[in-house]
């Protein structure tokens, strides 16, 4: 009921801009797009950086040392996780410091069938993601009743719980949940390929098909109602939109993404643990880094906020020489500066430099086509993707 | 000289402009109305007046400028503000909420005042220890007015104070708020979309559009007067 | 039967910890809307000045209200530099800057005091108390009993009370329209800050005494146990907290007694409160409100 317009862009929640005060009038008789076209220069850009990235992506295990191709892989299962939770808070509004618990759940469903029923590794992924996928759907479902705040706790104690159901029930090594499945129970290396390199492309192709199959997933209906339940839950189901359908699908497909992270995970670090008891916990707030350094509610926001953690943390030991207590503090102080500085993100920045230039460059000659330009959610809007 | 007087302001929020040169005064003793459409800047006024909006030009209370100030100092200067959708303390209790309102004064006058106003507001007395939240929209702006003259203020600022409300209980409203003009004194600036009401009880009425002073007058002036009523006021 | 009873006293004793920690932070809360997840952190560098106090010699009792003292101070200055300029963002914003802080001041603990356990000096005498059925009660446990109990009653005075208490109240239900009342919501956030900081060095300090040894886990588990406590009174008031403390900690002894099931993860019962209280009554316990606010 508000009598006037307040016209102030409310901030962004971390980075996901409001939808658009002013939208562009419809041509007569067309809907305006939802993604509205690109300027040349943001255009011609996007796609040098895509293919400067691909290139680097692509050639990097050949380039650095398998100590940092390592670390290059454990960026990589970071950031399905951090895609998943970003599918489900970024997307769709629901807040879980739990992921950490799915990505457990998926890291000892591989080790257990590798070790106890001798699979090798492949197979093993698409179990993870149907069992965590399955226990993302049983979350999901109480989740429903249980908003914001709450839903926080609840998937907190998740995170905290999962160890100790490790402990209850795995048996590895002297009795404590600690799986390691050796290099030979990792089959098909190609020839070739050196055992780092070959774990680095496997987890890229499965991070690229991941990704785009959330970008797919964004782009269309369900990515749509995904938004619509988010933003305004009432007016998106007087539109139709299964609210309770859309909620706990996200919630099982990000899960299943942190659970096939979980997987990746036992892959490059060839271990399952479950001794340590704040573990998961760290894993879910570190999806969480990733996903709001990189910028929620984007493509490519979870990869590259992966690969600034992965490399923080790999940095700060260095750093601070003996000190590695420290990094967590560093974790945290990062996370609060860009909470403070750039709340939308590295990509979310970078977005707005890029609609910046575009309208720079197109703002010659061209009469505006809405009455008040609003350059925090330009081009780069809320629902579109690199 | 006006108890308060605005002068050329310009102001919004970021990066929308709402007013654009704002020129009004209220004079002592006296009712102003402002009138207009959804959007043209009424409430935004009065959030410059209070302190929440920041704006250019002068506003000036009994001879000092408080552009720049903040709300709470505002307050303390004797200029009460009832926003749009009345702001009452739903956790607190009716009496708590008028309590808020007198919690800078450091008289010892405060029971006396809030014995006064359950007198005047009778409903308001039986729910004394009634959750706000718990009350009718109508309740809640009695509330909202008992409490904003808990403060003893010298100017009042009424935001819409009709919205939502049955017209009977619109009708007491104006009533009571005709009474504390004329039996104490009190000024007030009234924003309203039910102009009837509002011009019957104002001294002088502005009508506002899209960030400017369209038109203004003596209240009376303005409800006779037939294309200002078609143009502006919609009857 | 007296295994039973042992058992409640136990909980009882657990669950004055857990409340004593949901206590600051439905404060906090209830003050400045925020869920801070850096409580226990917060009070676990408090406990270790107490600590670092009572190594220089001062009696237990001045090392802890020194300790508090500081950590009035520094509650309010963490509101002001770090929460503050959240106000307007989004609920999520804020509650990761309390995460990064969780994590922030959990390590800077643990470089400045080191990671080594540490004893605590407790402020009560040792020893227990014979009750009927045979149990026994620790001194410590009713020391600790009865502060809670005065500072629920001291806070409920307070908030209910005097004109500060109004005052943190107008603001926590609508800052704007308070500002219009001529209160200065800003030093009422960071007063709640400060009160809460102050009760979390009080629990945590009195915490680290009843172990035999501390270190920079002290608050982790206790956090999880002291929000489901807090989530379970619905976050809204405080005599709810604290009396939700006790429900989990006696529920929580009781499953570890007596349900062999669930040997090993007992915290599954805290979580699954929480979960059921919620589904049937989404305000908790004794909550008023929706918290709704993420």
């Amino acid at each position: 009921m508000a009598t006037e317009q307040t016209g102030a862009a409310t901030e962004p929640v971390l980075g996901v801009a409001p939808p658009d005060v002013m939208v562009a009038p419809a041509a007569a008789g067309t809907t305006p797009p939802l993604w509205p076209p690109v300027p040349r220069v943001v255009f011609i850009a996007r796609v040098i950086i895509g293919v400067a990235l691909s290139a680097a992506a692509l050639y990097a295990p050949f380039y650095f040392q398998p100590t940092m191709n390592r670390v290059l892989s454990q960026a990589i299962y970071l950031a399905i996780a951090a895609m998943g939770l970003n599918l489900l808070l970024g997307f769709n509004g629901q807040v879980s410091i739990g992921h950490g618990a799915f990505y457990g759940v998926g890291a000892f469903t591989s080790a257990i069938l590798m070790i106890d029923h001798g699979w090798s590794f492949e197979p093993t992924i698409i179990a993870s993601a149907l069992l965590t996928g399955v226990f993302g759907l049983l979350v999901g479902l109480p989740a429903l009743r249980v908003r914001g705040l709450y839903l926080a706790l609840v998937t907190l104690g998740l995170a905290v719980l999962f160890p100790r159901v490790a402990q209850k029930f795995v048996d590895g090594t002297g009795g404590r949940p600690l799986l390691r499945p050796s290099r030979k129970e990792f089959s098909s290396l190609i020839e070739g390929l050196a055992d780092d390199q070959w774990v680095y492309f496997l987890s890229l192709a499965i991070m690229v098909v991941l990704f785009f199959l959330a970008w797919n997933l964004t782009r269309g209906r369900v990515g749509r109602a995904m938004v619509a339940v988010r933003d305004q839950e009432l007016a998106a189901s007087t539109v139709g939109v299964n609210l309770a359908g859309t909620k706990v699908a996200t919630f099982a497909i990000s899960a299943a993404y942190a659970g096939v992270a979980g997987s990746l995970s036992v892959m490059v670090d060839a271990l399952a643990d479950g001794t340590n008891p704040v573990l998961y916990f760290q894993r879910s707030i570190e999806f969480l880094v990733a996903m709001t350094i990189g910028g929620a509610a984007t493509m490519l926001g979870p990869a590259v906020g992966a690969l600034a953690l992965v490399l923080l943390r790999r940095n700060t030991q260095d750093l601070i020489e003996g000190k590695e207590i420290l990094a967590p503090a560093i974790y945290g102080a990062s996370l609060i500066a860009f909470v403070f500085v750039l709340p939308e993100g590295v990509v979310g920045g970078v977005r707005r430099l890029l609609a910046w230039l575009g309208r720079r460059s197109s703002a010659k000659g061209r009469p505006p086509t809405h009455p008040i330009p609003d350059d925090s959610h330009d081009i780069g809007g809320p629902h579109e993707r690199t | 000289m006006s108890l308060l007087e605005l002068d050329e302001v310009v102001g919004g929020y970021g990066q929308v402009q709402v007013l654009h040169g704002i020129d009004l005064a209220v004079d002592e003793g006296n009712v102003a109305v402002v009138l207009g459409a959804n959007g043209a800047g009424k409430t935004t006024t009065l959030r410059a007046i209070s302190g929440q909006v920041h704006v250019t030009g002068d506003i000036r209370f009994a001879g000092t400028s408080i552009v720049g100030k903040s709300p709470e100092a505002v307050s303390q200067l004797g200029i009460a503000h009832v926003p749009q959708g009345r702001g009452t303390f739903g956790e607190l209790t009716v009496e708590e909420n008028l309590r808020v309102g007198a919690i800078n004064r450091r008289d010892n006058d405060i029971q006396r005042d809030l014995d006064r106003w359950y007198g005047v507001f009778p409903r308001l007395g039986e729910r004394r220890t009634q959750e706000a939240g718990s009350m009718s929209g109508g309740e809640q702006q009695m509330l909202a007015l008992a409490r904003a003259m808990m403060a003893r203020p010298r100017l009042l600022l009424l935001d819409e104070p009709s919205l939502g409300l049955a017209p009977l209980v619109t009708r007491e409203l104006f009533a009571r708020l005709g009474d504390l003009n004329r039996n104490e004194g009190l000024s007030i600036l009234v924003v309203e979309q039910n102009a009837n009401l509002a011009l019957d009880i104002g001294h002088w009425g502005y009508v506002l559009e899209t960030g400017n002073i369209a038109v203004e007058g003596p209240a009376e002036q303005l409800h006779d007067d037939e294309a200002v009523r078609k143009a502006y006021l919609g009857f | 039967m007296q295994l039973f009873i042992e058992q409640v006293l136990n909980g009882i004793g657990n669950g004055v910890v857990y409340g004593s920690v949901a206590l600051a932070l439905v404060l906090i809360f209830r003050t400045t809307g925020v869920l801070n997840f850096a409580q226990g952190e917060m009070a676990l560098f408090s406990t270790y000045i107490s600590w670092k106090l009572t190594e220089t010699g001062l009696p237990v009792v001045g090392a802890i209200v020194i300790s508090m003292l500081i950590a009035f101070v520094a509650g309010g200055v963490l509101q002001f530099t770090l929460i503050r300029p959240m106000e307007g963002r989004s609920q999520l914003n804020v509650v990761i800057v309390t995460l990064g802080l969780f994590l922030a001041i959990n390590s800077l603990a643990q470089l400045f005091f080191g990671t080594d356990p540490q004893l605590m000096p407790s402020a009560f005498p040792s020893g227990g108390v014979d009750l009927f059925g045979g149990a026994r009660i620790q001194k410590d446990t009713i020391g600790l009993i009865v502060v809670l109990l005065v500072e629920c009653l001291a806070l409920w005075v307070l908030l209910n009370k005097t004109k500060l208490g109004l005052k943190l109240r107008a603001v926590a239900a609508d800052p704007v329209s308070a500002r219009l009342h001529g209160i200065r919501a800003g030093w009422m956030l960071m007063f709640g800050w400060a009160l809460a900081a102050m009760i979390g060095a009080l629990a945590g300090s009195l915490v680290a005494a009843e172990r035999t040894g501390f270190d920079a886990t002290l608050m982790q588990i206790i956090l999880v146990y002291a929000l489901a406590a807090a989530a379970l009174g619905g976050f809204d008031s405080i005599w709810g907290a604290v009396i939700c403390g006790l429900i989990v900690g006696i529920a929580d002894a009781l499953t570890i007694q007596y349900v062999d099931a669930l040997d090993g993860i007992e915290v599954v019962v805290p979580l699954g409160l929480i979960l059921v209280v919620l589904i049937v009554s989404p305000n908790g316990l004794f909550g008023k409100r929706t918290v709704e606010r993420v």
